[in-house]
């Protein structure tokens, strides 16, 4: 069945994003209203397309140049991206309806909108691409939208340069990205992800390559998914308005990076050695994360660690080549993570634009149906049973297990340290005594910020059960090790829970420092320093070549030696008629000479 | 017996002359005189050419001497603006002394 209503899914947004643009920016109610129709007709469409599993859509020849490059423009629509459209659309369309709530004072709303409808439309084409072109087109359009919305408050500076940090550091992996798409089109002639597949024997034994393409083509995972070393960008994103968070900086953008691998797995499983560098890049995120996150303050910082390090799990489950594992987190995570931020964003709104865990403190009665929704998220997040993200993450943890275990070793541990501290973010945050007036004269969020909090809390409770996940994907076969490896993350978790609440429970100030971790490992001063060296070194360079070589040499040079030359010359301008002319009867003299003589 | 050689010697005299005129008198006028003598130096030594070749037929090579002719005209031209260009001058700088026409010296 060939049909358009898939394009509707892309269109729907994009539409959305220009009329916005140009027309109604100065009606916001109607903006807003535009931009949640559109992602409603998304979420419908792509509902449509997820219950008609023979759907096809129609696809166009953008670019032939034969017989070299040729780029369709078509759509996949296999089960990986019809769940992945569902998710993207679902808990974008919530997320929609909670920014209503959230932006509602705000002067750029309709700005906002165009940019999230912008967003949807390059997220999802990221997700039904079916070449390399198009991916990274959507892919770059993703950066430059989530550029715009972090830095959506542009007026307040850390708002500008972290919105700029995110987009230079995103870029340097779209470098590594780029590059490996053009080596892969140069070995196999195409940028069709169906074609490439079966020609990957075309790559023949040259092992040190097929690793050097996998690992560049993770470059672009690596920025977008914010795994370490390029991982600093993430954290400071949370400067921009609290939905964004939710939406692409937790539940959708950074997990294209691990969509994006699942989709191309075939070339990252071509080289052992790849897969053996995505796995343990994805647990040193993982256990780094993990490790801030027990020592930050800001609420939100907390939970963008802690995106870090879920991040991390799934591309552990990559590198494992367990792409069902990996998909399955991604899918937990979407709902659970999105969950934890909006409910973050309705405690925040309560304080005014309060982030500091320490001034909030007994939010519980006040807030009860963001604490009910937020505990939801959060032991769906340390995997608590029976909450989707204890599924999930058992998945990866058992495939760990089986293959490789020091990864095993240190994903454990870094449940344990999950587990600890969204406990105790929990606890200093809802638990105990208000810490400042705004805590203590709060009140419930409207129904429009509420409502997604519930539908989301409803998915992440249930999204780990099998009744529920089977619908969308394929779920990892557990095979073996099935009681022991749930046995030691319970004990993980408990150990974690247990604590939590000993070190925190009733305390106003910070239990434990550890400076290290405070600061993030220093990786921001250290960046800071390498961009300074670096910078400082290539400026010295360039400075030395321009002003020596290129204005000195070659400018000054030229000047100076036709002033030389000058000046020799007019030592023969004596002044003397009869000298003249005994110098040209000489010179006449020399031309015969040299004429006829030699 | 007059010989080429006579006429050759006579003819260097008056060009070295000529030449001594141009490089060492100061005043223009003379200095174009001088030109002019040494151009007729050159026209007695092509005149003697001409004589002293003699071809098969009894007849001298008149080539050199229709050259001369040559000669005299541009010679003319020569003066005509050379005069030209010296009343032009006088009235400018009142003088004709080369020792005072120095502008562009450095």
């Amino acid at each position: 069945m060939n049909s358009f209503y898939p394009w509707l899914i892309l269109l729907a947004p994009f539409a959305s994003a220009t009329v916005i643009t140009l027309f109604t920016l100065r009606w916001k109610s109607l903006s807003s209203a535009i931009s949640i129709t559109a992602v409603l007709v998304s979420f419908f469409c792509s509902c449509l397309v997820f219950a008609h599993s023979a759907a096809t859509a129609p696809a166009f020849v953008w670019l032939d140049l034969p017989p070299i490059f040729r780029v369709p423009l078509g759509l996949t629509l296999d089960q990986l991206s019809r769940t992945m459209a569902v998710v993207v659309s679902g808990v974008g369309a919530l997320i929609h309806i909670y920014s209503l709530g959230y932006m509602r004072d705000d002067e750029g709303k309709s700005r906002y909108f165009a940019a999230l409808s912008l967003f949807m439309f390059a997220m999802l084409g990221i997700v039904f691409a079916n070449n390399f072109v198009m991916l990274f087109i959507f892919w770059e359009l993703v950066g430059f939208t989530s550029y715009v919305l972090i830095g959506h408050w542009f007026f307040r500076d850390a708002a500008a340069d972290a919105a700029n940090k995110a987009f230079i550091t995103t870029r340097i992996g779209d470098f590594g990205f780029m590059t490996g798409i053009l080596m892969i089109w140069m070995t196999t002639g195409s940028v069709v992800f169906a074609e490439i597949a079966p020609r990957m024997p075309m790559f023949g034994s040259h092992a040190t390559f097929v690793a050097i393409v996998a690992l560049l083509i993770f470059c672009g995972a690596v920025g977008k998914s914010a795994q370490f070393p390029l991982h600093v960008w993430l954290p400071d994103a949370m400067e921009g308005p609290t939905p964004v968070s939710a939406l692409i900086h937790a539940a959708t953008m950074v997990a294209a990076g691990v969509y994006m691998l699942v989709r191309v797995a075939f070339i990252i499983q071509a080289s052992q050695t790849a897969l053996l560098v995505v796995a343990w890049i994805g647990t040193i995120t993982a256990v780094m994360a993990a490790l801030i996150a027990t020592q930050q303050d800001d609420i939100k910082r907390i939970l963008a660690y802690s995106t870090l390090s879920q991040l991390g799990y799934m591309v552990m489950a990559v590198g494992l080549a367990s792409n069902e594992a990996a998909m399955f987190h991604l899918f937990t995570h979407a709902f659970f993570k999105a969950l934890l931020f909006l409910a973050a964003g309705s405690v925040i709104v309560m304080l005014h634009h309060e982030q500091n865990i320490w001034k909030m403190g007994g939010l519980r009665r006040k807030l009860p149906i963001t604490f009910a929704t937020f505990a939801a998220g959060a032991l769906a997040l340390i995997g608590c049973p029976p909450f989707s993200g204890f599924f999930s993450k058992d998945a990866i943890l058992a495939v760990a297990y089986q293959h490789n275990l020091p990864i095993f070793a240190v994903a454990l541990f870094t449940a344990f340290l999950t587990a600890f501290y969204v406990i105790r973010m929990l606890v200093i945050v809802f638990f105990g005594d208000p810490r400042s007036d705004s805590a203590r004269e709060g009140h419930e969020s409207p129904p429009v910020m509420t409502m997604p909090l519930v539908v989301l809390a409803i998915l992440a409770t249930l999204g780990g059960f099998a009744f529920f996940a089977r619908k969308f994907l394929t779920l990892p076969t557990e095979k073996g090790a099935a009681v022991i490896v749930p046995a030691l993350a319970i004990i993980a978790l408990i150990l974690g829970v247990g604590l939590a609440f000993t070190l925190y429970r009733g305390r106003a100030t910070e239990a434990v420092k550890v400076e290290l971790l405070r600061r993030k490992f220093y990786f921001d001063e250290f960046y800071g320093w390498l961009i300074y060296w670096t910078q400082e070194l290539l400026a010295r360079v360039a400075a030395f070549i321009d002003r020596w070589v290129i204005d000195a040499g070659a400018v000054g040079g030229s000047s100076r030696g036709t002033w030389g030359i000058g000046a020799l010359l007019r030592l023969i301008q004596v002044g003397n008629l009869q000298a003249y002319a005994f110098l040209f009867g000489l010179g006449v003299i020399a031309l015969i000479y040299f004429a006829v003589m030699r | 017996m007059i010989t080429l050689g006579d006429y050759l010697v006579v003819s260097a005299i008056l060009f070295t002359i000529g030449f001594a005129g141009v490089m060492l008198r100061r005043n223009l006028i003379v200095i174009l005189m001088s030109l002019e003598l040494m151009l007729n130096a050159a026209n007695l030594s092509l005149v003697a050419f001409s004589r002293f070749r003699v071809g098969p037929n009894g007849l001298p090579d008149y080539n050199a001497q229709v050259l001369v002719f040559f000669v005299i005209t541009v010679a003319a031209a020569e003066v005509a603006v050379g005069l030209a260009l010296l009343v032009a001058l006088y009235r400018a700088r009142q003088t004709t002394d080369v020792a005072d026409i120095a502008s562009l010296k450095f």
